[in-house]
């Protein structure tokens, strides 16, 4: 147990392997922990933005399901609506149609009805003529009476 | 074995505690245990030469097998470091308690080797008759770790609460500001500051030295006899089993220590 010489040569070598882990040991080391360590937080943190994306997407999905289904829904009530719209006026339309034919009908009718009456009042009056020239012949001269039978005649027209 | 000498206990155990040792000048301060040195910054370029090696591909995506060691060593000590000091670590305390593990590990691992047999090849196939494989058990090694921490210690202390600051702690803490209490607080200071790098390199020292005394008695013992052959044989692979725990638990307690005294030159009371 003497001390001499090799301890100040072993406290240089010390201090040389202690210089060379400082330098050239510790710090590509540490950097690539420290860059692994980077890498698996950015991981997790992608994870979870993923997962909150996610769940963000499929709350999205179900409101625009959900509008589409309310939508749909308006746009069913709103078509029976408009297909009761069209049957009430179809039906309108048709009464008014039927109303418009009845009255067409009805003056046809009325004309007919009409020139039948005429054309029997003209054959009365043809008749009522021919009668009283009948009778007149007998007694009456036709010159003579020529403007009474006129007359008549335009009465009975 | 020193096949020139007769061989006999003292002989024996004297032959594997002596250094190859060589003069760089007079006197005897100025011996160069050769082996301690030649060892030690072998297995210190081993061990930190593997790092580097495998630390110099380093990638941050899937891991080799060999970098995900090498991470687990660095984050093992790390964590025991961010236990402990609270400052940027990365830029001294961490790495130099890695060099210090690793190193120390290194060096007491030595001590498992079989002793006879490494004396052997080391006179027969070296050439040389002192050898000892252990640096640890050479208390230069465990001084030259020891003191290397005490001055950085006192760097530290003089780096982080100035010349004034640390001067303040030696002759105010632990007792008090009172100037009567001045002299007692410094000679407390003093006897910590003497006992930390003792208790720090005797520890290292004792525990593999007697590891190595111990492996030498069994080797002794062997000598005798079958008998002696047989049980040498059984305790010295239970000792060299029990020792793993040894030269790892003493390589973690030097680190431990190392790191504890910087975080304290830190730190003001």
């Amino acid at each position: 147990m003497n001390i001499n010489f090799t301890l100040i040569s072993q406290a240089l070598a010390f201090s040389v392997f202690i210089w060379f882990t400082i330098k050239f040991v510790w710090p590509p080391l540490l950097r690539a922990i420290e860059e692994r360590q980077k890498q698996i937080a950015d991981g997790l943190a992608a994870g979870e933005r993923g997962k909150k994306e996610l769940e963000l997407a499929s709350q999205r999905s179900s409101e625009v399901l959900k509008e589409a289904k309310q939508r749909a829904t308006e746009i069913l009530t709103q078509a029976e609506k408009r297909a009761a719209e069209i049957v009430e006026e179809a039906k309108e339309n048709a009464k008014i149609e039927g109303e418009r034919i009845l009255a067409g009908a009805k003056a046809e009718i009325e004309h007919q009805v009409f020139g039948a009456k005429e054309a029997l009042r003209q054959q009365i009056a043809g008749l009522a003529v021919a009668g009283a020239t009948k009778i007149l012949r007998r007694e009456v001269n036709a010159k003579v009476h020529a403007d009474l039978l006129a007359s008549i005649e335009e009465e009975l027209k | 074995m020193a096949s020139d000498l007769e061989l006999t206990p003292t002989s024996y155990i004297t032959h594997h505690l002596t250094n190859l040792t060589v003069s760089v000048s007079d006197g005897p301060f100025w011996i160069l245990h050769i082996d301690t040195l030649v060892m030690s910054i072998i297995l210190g370029v081993l061990g930190m030469g593997f790092l580097w090696l495998i630390v110099r591909r380093a990638t941050p995506g899937v891991p080799t097998k060999r970098q995900a060691f090498v991470e687990l060593l660095m984050e093992f000590i790390d964590a025991q470091v961010k236990n402990t000091f609270h400052g940027n670590r990365h830029a001294f305390v961490a790495p130099a308690a890695l060099t210090i593990f690793v190193w120390v590990l290194l060096l007491n691992t030595m001590d498992l080797l079989p002793i006879d047999i490494m004396a052997w090849i080391y006179e027969h196939v070296f050439g040389l008759h002192n050898w000892r494989s252990v640096p640890t058990t050479d208390v230069n090694t465990t001084f030259a770790l020891a003191l290397s921490i005490w001055l950085l210690m006192i760097f530290f202390n003089i780096k982080v609460k100035g010349m004034g600051g640390w001067m303040h702690e030696l002759f105010c803490t632990p007792f008090g500001k009172n100037p009567i209490l001045w002299p007692l607080n410094l000679l407390f200071n003093m006897i910590e500051y003497v006992s930390k790098p003792l208790s720090h390199s005797l520890r290292l020292f004792g525990n593999i030295y007697a590891g190595e005394i111990i492996f030498l008695l069994l080797g002794m013992w062997a000598a005798t006899g079958v008998s002696g052959s047989f049980f040498s044989m059984i305790l010295g692979a239970g000792w060299a089993i029990f020792h793993i725990l040894i030269v790892t638990l003493q390589a973690f307690i030097f680190m431990m220590l190392a790191v504890v005294y910087l975080s304290m030159a830190h730190e003001s009371h």
